[in-house]
């Protein structure tokens, strides 16, 4: 990470004549619009003191208030900073100095107040939790303290004051649960019904209410009940449902949520001196680790390479597209139906072959916007726009003026040919024509065609709706129009839009293929089935390998396997023993029972392999990550990605992988995987 | 425009008058910052081309000015004293607590960070007609109308509850004035300043009211010049204490379209020191040749005679 220099946020002092004397009114401004909310560095939170001081130096003031600049209160301490911290003392003083200068707003002698009239996460909430009383506004869009979700914890004060004020149980809900369900945050509604403020108002005259609330609790005209601290046993209790949580979903991989809950369980009897003391312990150190530094370097690249990717075609060059085609009314099609008309907006045809199997892919479409509508996410009026613009047809010929048409039929290289072929007679020249293949060479799809300039791959991930991934495939023979247009779309369909060569798999699949191949040859090398589906524990990925098998079907799995290997032969793991699972009709190796997966006896049964040859996890670990390692040097040297941040990013938004990894270069730098020649130069992902 | 919270008013008015309503929300507001003033207007070609109007019509300081033309007899000095009193008793108003029940705290934004607006921006307290007789004439060498004698411009924002009075009455809703009538007339554009002169006469006939029976008068003060020819028509002293007893637009601003509701919050808060005064009125110019009066009667009136 390259420091840039701070953007300060102001502490602009204000002193406003109210009917009963004069209040202190401190606005945090960073001077740019809600678009770059209010961060917290050095500079920002000398400021905050110096406004703090002065306010309190001055004499009858009746209150001292804080609020943010609008539509933002502040987003908490300047990341960019934090990643160019070098040694531990710099990062134990970054959490000191907080603490010194919020908690002058808890020593206060008059009443101090936080008015959260926008987004406050991190130590934005943080300094709002120093003040005597807090106002919120309904229209916050969010609020929380998601450091755990980054690899921190919250180290200006959350985890010591938060569950005094709301009790343990929300506040292990906000500090640990949250940043850990996707980073789950509270809108202004949610944080006011668990007792973060005290008083919401209307964001209209949120203000001018929350001055007028002020003077009144200043004045003793209005007083502001503090509930008591929760028991012992209720305290542990929660810690302990809590830390089970943090296992059962972490396995120990990343630091920061068990740091989390140490410092909360030490909240209750601890003064402020130890508490705060704890929380700049527990900062610096996770500022100085290598998880942090991985999830630092993840975080900007979902939120800014996601967005820019450097290597993305001229979008100039993009077709309008005003009609979209869908080959298939299957599960897949039917999502990507919906996505198409969602954010497109315009008609959307899907074709089968069989009326029936159409007729159910309508019904499906029509049912997940009926589904939405009563949630409340549309209008009725909008639910049938949405299912006026899906259609669908058994003739092809509906595609005769459509711009895109995308197959997701059958994974067969011949039947996807095929349709292509019967798409080029009825589309126009300027069609392009898309395939969500997960593992079939594009090159070979589009090589009996006339235009083989117009395909694309459009690799999509399951669930649609919820995976960011999107993988765009281009051939050698794919023109640039087509590229861009296929690139504007799949920005329009508000996806994480990477650009990859045709090759097979492309990038997640190759690599999780890989990966889990390792596994599945350790099983059919007579390791432990549950020895081997938890030797990644330590990676701490979202799901075990044979729970994603169970997910994504073991035909799927078995059917890209084969692909990868007819491809490498010498790389890629083709189990026979899948096979045998797959020509039995079982679709999972694991089944669920009372909500535990566990190996399934009949399925068990199929496997022929030597008795438990006792390979240990540890084993199976470093194979695979050795596998892995290989593989995504293979990627970069095969040039199906322009750089190793581009592996990263299809891993944590197309497979889900955590932030400490980084992705997964930045793991394996730190591991001593990548070897010397490293995949990323130091300080980039790392400690410098 | 300059009637836009008066007219809101009498378009309910009349709408509840007619049974289309019962109770309606009536107000404005005006942004004079964002709105187009002089050569920032945007009129309709036909006005100067076909010469409808004078072009002096579309710049109302040189209306105010023409009326100083029309009425001789209102000279600077006077408009400077009027002015000068104007702010003396909008001050006085704002010391013995009359204006700040009427004003609604407004969070404001600036590069100095939030604040709240508690009382009006524009008023000078202090102001002496000496100190207003330095003032340049913008709108004419060696003119008569100054920044210190005209409105000022400035934000604000109005809003009154009109009820039908029986729905009142069954609301339990507190009745400040009740409406008698209205008028509005027309005169030249490039005297407008002279428009509430027809329409309070024609308000007036229209109720058989004669102005010895107004007992508290809210003229506007979009020019010192403009208030004079209306009270030297009626003849009516500059000092009369029925006019204008917490100043007006001279020293508070004006805001066109939210002057009209201010103007009746404050004959509002007259009526209720002053049982025995029965009836009222508020009357403005309107850019571009009109004038308009509404006459209110007082609830409170207790039958005294004044």
């Amino acid at each position: 990470m390259t420091a840039e220099p701070e953007l300060v946020t102001h502490a602009k002092l204000r002193m406003l004549e109210m009917a009963d004397g004069r209040m202190a009114l401190i606005t945090l401004d960073n001077g740019a619009d809600h678009r770059k909310p209010n961060t917290f560095g050095v500079g920002g939170i000398s400021s905050i003191e110096t406004a703090i001081d002065a306010a309190l130096a001055t004499d009858g003031i009746i209150a001292l208030a804080i609020t943010g600049k609008p539509y933002s209160f502040a987003a908490g301490a300047d990341l960019t900073a934090i990643a160019t911290l070098t040694s531990y003392d710099d990062a134990l003083a970054v959490g000191a100095q907080g603490h010194r200068v919020f908690r002058k707003l808890q020593d206060s002698p008059v009443p101090t107040f936080a008015f959260l009239n926008g987004a406050a996460l991190g130590g934005g909430l943080e300094i709002a939790l120093h003040c005597h009383y807090r106002t919120i506004s309904s229209g916050v869009p969010a609020l929380a303290l998601p450091e755990c979700f980054l690899g921190l914890v919250p180290g200006w004060g959350g985890t010591q004051l938060l569950p005094r004020l709301i009790g343990i149980g929300a506040a292990a809900r906000v500090i640990i649960e949250n940043p850990l369900s996707q980073n789950r945050m509270l809108k202004g509604p949610q944080a006011f019904k668990l007792g973060i403020a005290d008083a919401m108002f209307e964001p209209a005259d949120f203000l001018e209410q929350s001055l007028a609330w002020a003077a009144d609790v200043a004045a003793d005209r209005t007083s502001v009940p503090r509930r008591p601290l929760d028991s012992e046993a209720e305290w542990n209790a929660t810690i302990d449902a809590a830390r089970e949580q943090v296992e059962a979903r972490m396995h120990g991989a990343a630091p920061a949520p068990y740091r989390a809950l140490d410092l909360l369980v030490a909240a209750r009897t601890s003064s402020l001196d130890d508490g705060f003391a704890a929380e700049d312990a527990a900062l610096a150190e996770l500022i100085m680790s290598e998880e942090l530094r991985a999830s630092l370097y993840a975080f900007d690249l979902v939120r800014r390479r996601a967005k820019r990717p450097p290597h993305a075609p001229d979008r100039a060059l993009a077709r309008p597209v005003t009609k979209v085609g869908v080959v298939g009314a299957g599960l897949m099609a039917s999502q990507l139906a919906l996505l198409f008309a969602q954010r497109l907006e315009v008609p959307v045809v899907m074709t089968d072959v069989d009326e029936a199997r159409l007729q159910t892919g309508l019904q499906s479409v029509r049912d997940q916007i009926g589904e939405q509508v009563g949630r409340g996410r549309y209008t009725v009026d909008q639910g049938n726009k949405l299912s006026a613009l899906v259609s669908g047809s058994v003739d092809k010929a509906a595609f005769a003026d459509a711009d895109f048409v995308l197959e997701a039929v059958f994974e067969d290289l011949a039947v996807k040919a095929r349709v292509f072929a019967e798409l080029e007679s009825i589309v126009s020249e300027r069609c392009v024509l898309a395939t969500n293949t997960s593992s079939l060479s594009v090159t070979d799809m589009a090589a009996a065609l006339q235009h083989p300039e117009r395909v694309v791959g459009f690799h999509f991930f399951n669930p649609v709706a919820v995976m960011p991934l999107l993988e765009i495939a281009r051939t050698t023979a794919t023109d640039d129009a087509t590229y861009a247009t296929a690139f504007a779309i799949g920005q329009k369909l508000k996806k994480t839009c990477v650009p990859v060569a045709d090759a097979p798999a492309f990038v997640v699949n190759r690599l999780l293929t890989r990966l889990f191949g390792e596994v599945m040859r350790a099983i059919d090398e007579g390791a432990d089935f549950e020895v081997a589906d938890r030797a990644l524990e330590p990676l701490g990925l979202p799901m075990s390998p044979l729970t994603l098998i169970g997910f994504t079907g073991t035909a799927v799995t078995l059917h890209v396997a084969e692909s990868l290997a007819a491809a490498y032969p010498e790389r890629f793991y083709v189990s026979p023993n899948l096979r045998r699972v797959v020509a039995a009709g079982k679709t999972s190796i694991l089944t669920w029972v009372g909500g535990d997966p566990v190996v399934d006896p009949t399925v068990a049964a199929l496997y022929e392999r030597p008795d438990n040859t006792g390979i240990e996890g540890p084993e199976i670990l470093r194979r695979a990550s050795e596998a892995l390692c290989d593989e995504v040097r293979r990627l970069l040297a095969d040039g199906v990605v322009a750089d190793v941040q581009d592996v990263d990013l299809c891993l944590l938004t197309g497979a889900g992988f955590p932030f400490h990894l980084g992705g997964i270069a930045p793991y394996l730098d730190r591991t001593g995987l990548s070897g010397i020649e490293r995949l990323l130069p130091p300080g980039v992902a790392s400690l410098p | 425009m300059c009637a836009g919270a008066l007219t809101a008013v009498t378009s309910v008015a009349s709408a509840i008058g007619v049974g289309a309503y019962d109770v309606a929300i009536a107000g404005g507001v005006e942004h004079m910052g964002r709105h187009p003033m002089g050569e920032g207007a945007d009129p309709n070609p036909r006005l100067l081309a076909e010469r409808l109007v004078d072009p002096s019509a579309l710049v109302m300081g040189q209306t105010a000015e023409n009326l100083h033309d029309h009425f001789p007899a209102i000279s600077k000095a006077r408009c400077d004293e009027f002015s000068a009193v104007s702010q003396q008793r909008t001050q006085a108003a704002y010391d013995d607590g009359v204006i700040a029940p009427m004003l609604v705290p407004v969070a404001t934004w600036s590069d100095e960070g939030y604040g709240l607006a508690t009382r009006d921006e524009p008023p000078r307290p202090g102001t002496t007609k000496e100190a207003l007789a330095t003032l340049k004439t913008p709108f004419r060498p060696h003119g008569q109308v100054t920044a210190g004698n005209s409105a000022g411009l400035t934000d604000g924002a109005t809003g009154c509850i009109i009820a039908a009075e029986d729905v009142a009455a069954e609301l339990g809703l507190p009745v400040a004035m009740r409406l008698i009538g209205f008028a509005f007339a027309g005169v030249d554009p490039e005297l407008v300043g002279a428009g509430p002169i027809p329409s309070t006469e024609k308000a007036l006939a229209r109720n058989g009211l004669r102005m010895d029976d107004i007992g508290a008068i809210e003229i506007h003060e979009a020019f010192a010049v403009q208030v004079l020819a209306f009270l030297d028509h009626f003849g009516i002293d500059a000092d009369d204490s029925r006019v204008n007893p917490y100043g007006g637009a001279i020293a508070v601003g004006h805001p066109l379209a939210a002057s009209g509701v201010r103007q009746m919050m404050h004959l509002a808060h007259r009526f209720a020191e002053r049982p025995d005064t029965r009836y009222g009125l508020t009357a403005m110019c309107v850019g571009l040749g009109m004038g308009a009066t509404v006459i209110w009667e007082n609830p409170a009136y207790d039958g005294a005679s004044a």
